[in-house]
């Protein structure tokens, strides 16, 4: 029986129906508890800090000897700015965390936060980025001269050209507000004191705990052995739970000092305020496009908000660079220049979020070809189909050299789902009666699972990528695989034992698989980046490989005949074309208890193995329905389509699990989720009843269907989705409001189309029926 | 620190004599006091419901209640939800639906459900829908939620008409 393909229920899945799943909160237990005092202003000098006198509380004096959090690119236009642990002298973002407080429980420890005065020599904070880019803007980090931090440019030579030969120059300004990952379960860790080795265990709601390590020992100054690091079951991440936050080093350093477990478990206000944000970035684009509608050249100058920090270990460039070098997506393209700036500001840090640029640029791509449609008269899919990629290995103006897609066939699959003729009718018919239908497409590339190449090539200092992992069969013919990813809800543990089922012949039941433990599992980079069913899948497959490379060797030696003739499958090693079979089981127990028999074999079956490739990219379409209802700005989405290239599926029910929550989180994107700042600074969305995640209310059915393209680029054959449902459904919504408000000539820039911003845009337009 | 009070809660059939501040919040009642860690807290402002456990079989948020006003009532958390090693059909239908990624929001959305299934077994699909849109998940999307408890509520309907 093949386990590839099979849509299997997860095996995470009954402890945590049951309530038995184990996230930080769960193991605080008997620990201390930990409360961080946090600014209540974006930008001042701290003058004094006054204590109570019956409190544990320690402040940036007190963590003077750990460094800074200073991530590095190498990079002349990057500059490197140092991320204090505890600040002593300034602050730079409203809820930065000032002082900590150690009590024997939660409720105690926030009596006692609320005890500390933190005396600020306010300063006038820069908040957006017309202030922070203003000639005579004062610095937001002294160290720098500028607030652009980091700073991509490139221009290819022909792009004067092209602007030269167009029939129509498109100019646009997009603007993305700012947005939250907002898992559900918000960060929290609990540092344990062991006394007896001195070693400390952080259990912490991460991503990536190996990094973690890493980043805590140096700024700690200590070698990594003195630290274990676990992520239990982890609550959703989205790239928020990715980088070294200051709270876990303050934790580590307190259960040092103090000799004893503590731990810090966030609330929801702290987690809107000071964990990570991403998303704000304003996009100027200019299309020079041919008479027939094809693109010649692309004009871009891109900026993006980083907030007060540099984000550990991906830096501050994540989101500009990823912009500067992928902007032109799924379109074949030759001239391009582009100006992509990191702007720094007295904000929340911005940090990797599901998607990483790609929903603006997507956004920005998507609404430049529907308005240039329209402009000469050419149908939204035919600009499309006559930009898209068609030829493979595909090299864009950038370098990046996309592997075989689908990109022309997926768009085709979803226009063919989507029934549009019978759509355009009933628009028309329904705005007779004063209700607004619009449809909107969107198309576009997701690169995932890369591996160091493309962390190298940005100058990181820190190059993830590779995953190694460890394969292990007991003598029962059980198997453990070790695994330096880190999943956080995306069933790659049920994923991973279909792979490795095929490869060895047991069922996915008998696979255990161990994560998120850096005592247990080897060094790796953890879940993100669309990269683990690719990076740790392709390295678990070839480990899974050897492994079954020398049952067979045993298998042959044991029923004399040639290794090749022997195919393990529903846990037997067979002889092909013969009856001739052996129990995996008892292979299994000969190579531990009979490895004399076995001449050049080492004994037992424990293989390792590492994959590190150039990366993959998967490509879909979306297409949105909507309904706008013109007297309160509200938007319906009606109907969702999406049709996906994600390569050879390994489990197509968590594949589609992927879609359907990036697609929800889209269009949130699209309709609801901003974080808004004063300006002074301080943030205005500080619980769910400003900052509105959806509800099963908001979200429709997300139809999906799959191309597989098969890649060489990939070892399983599967390419990365975890990322493109929100990536491309922020385009495909505003796309269709702006059909659906075709009639008053509509066109909208940007994220999130809130009520208020349509009905802003209609009044603009002479189209509400009251101002 | 403020005076502690003595309640009994019943909690998933089960006593629990416990010594709690009248400002601790069942939620954190349950989890710190009673051990029983399945109820998770998303935001502690009523929003998420992620906490949502049964008071007197009704849904309700346990961030928005205080441990002491759970005294001479019965609770149902998501530990009492299956019997034994056999899951309940809600637990079952999430499972078999992929209803569920990361779980944190799962405990919250499988007692609302049952609360609501039990107060009326026969809700329309619409119904449904618009009683899920009391709780968040940030994984699912929400469609696999809203087919899971569709498909259980008709498993249920079947078992109580044998």
């Amino acid at each position: 029986m093949n386990w590839i393909g099979r849509r299997l229920p997860r095996l995470e899945d009954p402890a945590l129906l049951k309530g038995g799943g184990s996230y930080v909160a769960d193991h605080a237990g008997k620990a201390a508890a930990v409360c961080f005092v946090r600014s209540p202003v974006a930008r001042g000098t701290i003058v004094s800090i006054e204590m109570p006198s019956d409190g544990t509380v320690f402040t940036g004096r007190d963590l003077a000897d750990v460094k800074p959090i200073r991530p590095i690119l190498h990079r002349p236009d990057y500059v490197a700015i140092g991320q204090p642990v505890l600040p002593v002298d300034r602050v730079s973002f409203c809820g930065q965390a000032v002082a900590v407080v150690v009590a024997d429980d939660a409720a105690l420890a926030e009596d006692l936060a609320e005890q500390v005065f933190v005396d600020i020599d306010v300063a006038d904070a820069i908040v957006d980025f017309d202030t922070a880019l203003a000639p005579d803007a004062a610095p937001v980090h002294p160290e720098a001269t500028s607030n652009v931090v980091v700073e991509g440019r490139m221009k290819t030579q022909g792009l004067d050209q092209a602007f030269a030969e167009a029939a129509e120059i498109v100019a646009l300004d997009v603007r993305s507000h700012r947005q939250s990952a907002a898992p559900m379960e918000n960060r929290g860790g609990l540092a344990e004191y062991d006394a007896a080795s001195g070693r400390v265990t952080l259990t912490a709601s991460v991503q990536m705990p190996h990094m973690l390590r890493t980043g805590i020992a140096d700024t700690l100054g200590i070698p990594e052995s003195e630290l274990r690091v676990i992520a239990p079951d982890v609550g959703g991440g989205f790239g928020q739970k990715m980088s070294l936050f200051p709270e876990y080093v303050v934790l580590v350093w307190l259960a040092r000092k103090l000799k004893r477990s503590v731990a810090w478990i966030e609330d929801r206000r702290e987690n809107l305020l000071a964990s990570a944000h991403g998303r704000d970035q304003a996009f100027s684009l200019r299309g020079a496009f041919a008479r027939d509608g094809r693109l010649l050249g692309l004009e871009a100058d891109l900026r993006s908000n980083i907030g007060a920090f540099s984000c550990y270990p991906v830096t501050c460039g994540v989101e500009p660079l990823m912009a500067f070098a992928e902007l032109p997506g799924p379109y074949d393209f030759a001239e391009y220049g582009v100006r992509s700036r990191g702007v720094t500001t007295n904000t929340c840090m911005m940090a990797p979020y599901r998607g990483v640029s790609r929903p603006t640029l997507t956004f920005s791509m998507e609404r430049m070809m529907d308005v240039a449609a329209k402009r000469l008269g050419i149908d939204a899919a035919e600009i499309r189909r006559r930009n898209l990629i068609k030829a493979f290995p595909h090299r864009s103006p950038t370098g990046l050299v996309y592997d075989e897609g689908s990109y022309l066939q997926a768009m085709e699959v979803a226009i063919e789902a989507a029934g549009l003729p019978a759509f355009r009718a009933r628009q028309e018919a329904m705005r007779e009666r004063g209700r607004y239908l619009g449809v909107g497409l969107s198309v576009f590339s997701e690169r995932t699972g890369y591996g160091t190449p493309a962390y190298a090539a940005r100058g990181m200092e820190i190059v993830p990528g590779y995953e190694i992992v460890d394969c292990t069969m007991d003598p029962s013919g059980d198997v453990v695989l070790r695994i330096g990813s880190s999943p956080h809800g995306q069933g790659l543990k049920t994923s991973l034992a279909q792979l490795v089922s095929d490869e060895l012949g047991v069922e996915p039941q008998r696979i255990r698989i161990i994560s998120g433990d850096t005592d247990a599992t080897p060094y790796g980079w953890g879940t993100f980046a669309s990269r683990s069913m690719v990076i740790a899948g392709g390295s678990s497959k070839l480990a899974a490989g050897k492994v079954a490379g020398k049952l067979k060797t045993i298998a042959a030696t044991l029923m004399e005949t040639s290794p090749d003739d022997i195919e393990l499958k529903d846990g037997w090693a067979r002889v092909s074309h013969s009856n001739q079979a052996m129990e995996i089981g008892t292979l299994a127990r000969a190579a531990y208890h009979q490895s004399h028999r076995f001449k050049g074999l080492l004994p037992g079956l424990h293989e390792n193995a590492v994959y590190d490739p150039g990366g993959t990219f998967s490509n879909a379409s979306h297409i949105a329905f909507v309904e706008v209802d013109i007297e309160t700005g509200g938007v319906r989405v009606e109907r969702f389509l999406v049709a996906e290239d994600a390569g050879v599926l390994i489990n197509p029910m968590i594949v589609d699990g992927q879609i359907t929550g990036g697609v929800a989180q889209g269009i949130a994107n699209a309709l609801f989720e901003e974080i808004v700042y004063d300006d002074t600074g301080n943030l205005l969305t500080a619980s769910f009843a400003d900052y509105l995640p959806p509800t099963a209310a908001e979200i429709p059915e997300i139809e999906i269907m799959h191309m597989e393209t098969v890649s060489a680029e990939s070892v399983t054959k599967a390419k990365g989705v975890g990322e493109g449902g929100a990536i491309g459904a922020p385009a495909a919504v505003v796309n269709a409001i702006c059909d659906a408000l075709s009639p008053f000539g509509i066109e909208l820039f940007e994220l999130p189309a809130t009520p208020q911003r349509i009905r802003e845009a209609l009044r603009r337009a002479g189209g509400a029926s009251y101002a | 620190m403020p005076d502690k009070r003595d309640v009994t809660l019943a909690v998933n059939g089960k006593t629990y004599a416990v010594s709690v501040e009248p400002r601790r919040s069942l939620a954190d009642v349950l989890r710190d006091d009673c051990g029983l860690t399945g109820t998770h807290l998303g935001c502690e402002h009523g929003v998420c419901g992620a906490c949502t456990v049964l008071v007197n079989e009704k849904p309700v948020r346990a961030c928005l209640m205080f441990g002491v006003q759970a005294e001479g009532k019965t609770v149902r958390t998501v530990e009492g939800l299956a019997d034994g090693d056999t899951l309940h059909p809600l637990q079952q239908a999430f499972w078999e639906n992929h209803g569920l990624q990361c779980g944190f929001c799962t405990p919250g959305f499988l007692m609302l459900a049952a609360g609501a299934l039990q107060e009326n077994p026969d809700m329309t699909d619409d119904d449904i829908k618009d009683v899920l849109s009391s709780n968040l998940c940030r994984c699912t999307g929400y469609q696999n939620i809203v087919k899971a408890v569709r498909l259980a509520a008709r498993e249920m309907r079947a078992r109580a008409r044998i």
